[in-house]
């Protein structure tokens, strides 16, 4: 396939169009990937999620450019909701990092949430292996934390970083339950701003009783993106858990869960493709739940008949 | 189970900080359903041909106020041309003169919407026309 | 009781009026009532809310005479192309008798990049003139005394170094700096919400501006040293309401940022000007420009403890709306304009520039600047608007237009101070979201023909192309790169060299007020671009976010 060669010798093209191919679901894509997936499994995965207005994208930018420095090549992978009204979205994530558009060891790529919540973070994680197959060292997916799609996003990645801002009050309350237990390094950004010390302490309040958090305690570091501030600091922790992923085995053993999860996660989408297209779209499914509203029947003989039928095909 | 969605690069070249129109346009095409990269301002072509790549938009739409269009919508297209994206459609905005809208469009910009253009008219053209 | 019986006729107005008004759909939902009345007025103070002219809380105006003294500055925003062709027209304005010239930049200038910038490309002399280094100033005001002239000039993120360049002209003509006159726009926090030609990032860009409050206090004490704009706020699509508040909530953070930097309020407030949008709805427009002032008079006296008189005083610039200009049917501009001077004229403005005709399309030519010009002459000399100070005080429908924005800007300015002020707001992106709603929804009703604007929603017509615009080839930017060029090979290089290692040193001390250090650099000769590249080093540079 063609596109696919040309994405593995450096098109950056090709690695465009294959990711919208991915992204939209074109009858291509499981070419595209079955090809491609004998070069993954190389590039390391960073994830970045925090609350609105925490500073993410700049954080981002900013960390990026230490990378890039250090000679590696990065990928970013943006991702923003879409408007559930209109299925239309503005993606503005490149806007903090207009600099590194034109940088030859950088490829940003938004994505819009598309409604579609579990088939997100496959998408999201197909295209973070196009990126890793066209050979980036590093790849970054970026988004918003205030959903359980967003927090399955983020598990795709090796190490996640979670950005948090002093003073936004309840918010953290309410990012406190899905976000803050998958964070492996933490940012407080814009560390000038009242309150820092506040949140730095609760935070380590939240590290103190969380008992999966004996082997890796995980750091907390005080960044000003927008000066630069802090940011080297954070890098260095960024690579020691990466570090200690590596030495401990970690790394190994999150990402042969992630492959099981993602088998099962596809596997479970084509059967659920299936019961959509042959069984819950026929007449006679149609029939047996009239049959429940009649009270002729129940649920439960229902799913066992058409699961029976399911395995049996 | 394709699910093609118009993909546009809202983006302003040159320096003019007059975004009111890049926004309103940008707002329209997400209630439109479309998904609208936005860049802000002061964006080179360098700049613009290159997040238009890396995004693989449909749609590259330019607004410019300064009077610096001559310059560098044409050179936008041929930048983009030059990176492989000929099927990209390319329009433009802004403060232009009529007298320059025939040039431009010789140069591959495929429409010129000039002030007091409904949105609605940028929508339809986008639609009509994206490849 | 008087009010009863007022009520109970009211009652009956609008009874008889609801069955006339059920036939005209399109004209029953217009944000204002159909009447105002005494009702609207209960409270009413006329010494507490308005007052005379001249006297606190200034609502009916900053000086007792206004217009039966002296009318308006009549400053027409001018500037394109090179020095020198800018120089001929301000020699051209002055010979006609102005005594106020206003200079427009193109916006390489306006962001610091020198004309042989990459990021030039395309913009040399476009929407004003370019200025590079001490030489092209030197050019640009040629033969003009700048002893007797008063100049504007339309320059924010850099304005120390603009300044810096007129103090220094004026050195070169004998003129002590104590003696120069004329504004500086200086507004870096609207280029953030609204204008967008920042450079350096909001600490480093209010510590220039304090810095030159300061200068300026002690050594040029006749510049306005700030003009606080409503004007972009505005043409961004904000509503007026939105006009005021985010103007006067910027105007606070700068008398916050210098009395943070420790100076005393009346020592720099009476310095601080205004600059608002003449808008097209005209009763609306006057009672914001009247409301705007009582609204600052309170906040200097009450909130700051201003002692000075002047430190209260709403001065202000107008200009008529530019984003109000239609493509379509040019010469309606012409009314619009019209109608725009005659509310900025009502409203009590200190100065006007009217647009031109022509300028949806383009930059105005000669002779349509000329209509706008005589515009002001007209509405100053033959309407009888400029005969009467305040001429709509007591109108009971602007008088409760006046109280509704003061108290709509008011509720603004509370909710920007409880996220920490204006800076913070605009960080956070509040204040650009709030101006983008606005736009979006006037959009959205001209779209559905909720708001007409004639000749763009209706009452078109076919039209040929407007013939005879203003064009400025590139030719300009080439010449004006080399002659730059020049600059540099010919200037005392080790002289720069060390004016700019000082400044750098002076930027990364907090303390140091870097205004000496930039008249330094810009007697060496250092280019405007070579100074803000030393500033972008230290102080970074601003970078927006999505607000949308």
């Amino acid at each position: 396939m063609d596109l696919v060669k040309e994405l593995l010798n450096g098109s950056r093209l090709a690695l465009a169009r294959a990711i919208t191919a991915v992204e939209s679901e074109y009858d291509e894509a499981i070419d595209i990937m079955k090809a491609i997936y004998p070069k993954t499994g190389r590039a390391r995965i960073l994830g970045i999620t925090g609350a609105p207005g925490a500073g993410k994208s700049t954080l981002t930018d900013k960390l990026v450019k230490q990378y890039v420095k250090a000679g590696k090549k990065v990928g970013i992978v943006a991702v923003d909701p879409t408007s559930p009204f209109s299925g239309g979205a503005i993606l503005g994530d490149r806007i903090r990092m207009n600099d590194l558009a034109t940088n030859e060891n950088v490829f940003i790529r938004s994505m819009g949430t598309r409604g579609s919540l579990g088939g997100l973070s496959k998408k999201s994680s197909d295209v973070v292996k196009l990126m890793d197959a066209f050979g980036m060292d590093l790849i970054i997916i970026e988004t918003v934390g205030v959903g359980q799609s967003e927090v399955d996003i983020v598990k795709n990645a090796d190490s996640t970083l979670v950005v948090l801002v002093p003073g936004l009050g309840d918010d953290i309350q309410a990012i406190k339950a899905g976000i803050l237990e998958i964070g492996d390094v933490f940012a407080i950004n814009k560390a000038d701003r009242d309150g820092c010390d506040k949140l730095n302490v609760e935070i380590e309040m939240m590290l103190d009783l969380d008992s999966r958090k004996l082997a890796w305690r995980p750091p907390i570091k005080r960044t000003i993106a927008s000066q630069d501030v802090g940011v080297e600091e954070l890098v260095e922790s960024l690579d020691d858990h990466f570090e200690y992923l590596e030495d401990s085995g970690e790394l190994q053993k999150r990402r042969a869960e992630r492959t099981r999860d993602e088998i099962i996660a596809m596997i479970n989408e084509q059967i659920g493709r299936y019961i959509a297209d042959k069984i819950v779209s026929s007449d006679s499914f149609a029939e047996q739940v009239e049959a429940v509203n009649r009270r002729e029947s129940d649920p439960y003989s229902v799913v066992f008949n058409v699961t029976d039928k399911v395995l049996k095909a | 189970m394709a699910e093609k969605r118009i993909r546009v690069l809202v983006a302003k070249p040159g320096l003019d900080g007059h975004d009111r129109g890049a926004k309103v346009v940008a707002r329209a095409l997400r209630d439109a359903g479309f998904e609208v990269i936005y860049t802000g301002l002061r964006q080179t072509p360098e700049q613009i041909v290159e997040a238009a790549l890396q995004e693989d938009v449909n749609v590259v739409a330019l607004s410019l106020l300064s009077g610096a269009h001559n310059t560098l919508f044409p050179k936008i297209v041929d930048m983009l041309h030059e990176k492989g994206m000929n099927d990209v459609l390319v329009i433009g905005g802004g403060v232009i003169p009529d007298a320059d809208i025939p040039g431009l469009e010789k140069a591959g910009i495929a429409a010129v919407f000039t002030p007091g253009t409904p949105t609605s008219d940028v929508v339809d053209f986008i639609k009509k026309n994206v490849k | 009781m008087a009010n009863d019986s007022l009520k109970n006729k009211l009652a009956e107005y609008e009874a008889v009026c609801e069955k006339t008004i059920a036939k005209f759909p399109e004209r029953k939902n217009l944000a204002h009532k159909r009447l105002y009345t005494p009702l609207d007025l209960e409270g009413f103070d006329y010494e507490k809310d308005l007052g005379f002219p001249g006297e606190y809380p200034y609502t009916r105006g900053v000086q007792p005479t206004m217009y039966r003294s002296r009318f308006w500055t009549m400053r027409m925003y001018a500037g394109f192309s090179t020095a020198e062709e800018s120089n001929k027209r301000y020699r051209y304005l002055i010979e006609s008798g102005a005594t106020g010239l206003s200079c427009a930049f193109d916006l390489p200038t306006q962001i610091g990049y020198d004309s042989d910038d990459a990021m030039a490309e395309g913009e040399v002399g476009k929407v004003g003139v370019a200025i590079d280094s001490l030489a092209d100033m030197e050019i640009l005001f040629k033969g003009i005394d700048l002893g007797k002239v008063s100049t504007s000039m339309t320059i924010n993120a850099p304005a120390s170094i603009l300044l810096a360049m007129y103090i220094a002209v004026g050195e070169k003509q004998g003129v002590p700096s104590t003696e120069l006159r004329g504004t500086i726009q200086n507004d870096i926090l609207k280029e953030y919400a609204a204008r967008g030609t920042y450079i350096f990032p909001p600490k480093p860009s209010m510590r220039l501006i304090t810095n030159i409050f300061e200068y300026c206090s002690q050594n040029v004490p006749k510049w306005n040293t700030i003009s606080i704009s409503g004007y972009h706020i505005r043409e961004a699509g904000s509503t007026a309401a939105q006009e005021i508040a985010f103007t006067i909530a910027d105007g606070i953070a700068y008398v916050e940022a210098a009395l943070k930097a420790g100076l005393d309020v009346d020592t720099f407030a009476g310095r601080l000007s205004f600059f608002w949008n003449a808008h097209n709805n005209v009763l609306e427009e006057v009672a914001k420009f009247r409301a705007s002032r009582r609204l600052w008079a309170n906040i200097m006296k009450d909130r700051f403890g201003a002692k000075n008189p002047k430190s209260m005083k709403l001065r202000f610039h107008t200009q008529t709306a530019g984003s109000m200009l239609t493509a379509q049917q040019v010469d309606n501009n012409i009314v619009r304009v019209a109608l725009q001077t005659a509310a900025a004229v009502m409203g009590g403005t200190q100065s006007l520039h009217t647009n031109s005709r022509d300028e949806a399309l383009a930059l105005p030519t000669e002779a349509s600047v000329q209509v706008a010009l005589r515009t002001q002459q007209i509405v100053a000399y033959e309407s009888g608007l400029a005969d009467v100070v305040d001429p709509l005080g007591g109108s009971y429908y602007v008088e409760a237009m006046t109280n509704a924005l003061y108290d709509e800007a008011m509720t603004y300015i509370k909710k920007i101070d409880e996220m920490g002020g204006a800076v913070e707001a605009i960080e956070k992106g509040y204040i650009q979201k709030e101006i983008q709603d606005s736009a979006y929804k006037w959009q959205m009703e001209v779209e559905s023909g909720l708001r007409t604007i004639v000749g763009v929603n209706k009452f078109q017509v076919e039209e040929p192309p407007v013939k005879g615009l203003l064009k400025i080839d590139n030719s300009v930017g080439v010449k004006q790169a080399k002659k730059t060029q020049e600059v540099r090979a010919n200037r005392d290089q080790a002289a720069v060299d060390a004016a700019l290692k000082a400044l750098k040193a002076g930027a990364q001390d907090e303390n140091v007020n870097l205004m000496p250090l930039i008249l330094d650099a810009v007697r060496t000769y250092a280019t405007l671009g070579e100074i803000c590249n030393v500033l972008r080093e230290v102080f970074g540079e601003y970078k927006a976010h999505s607000t949308l």
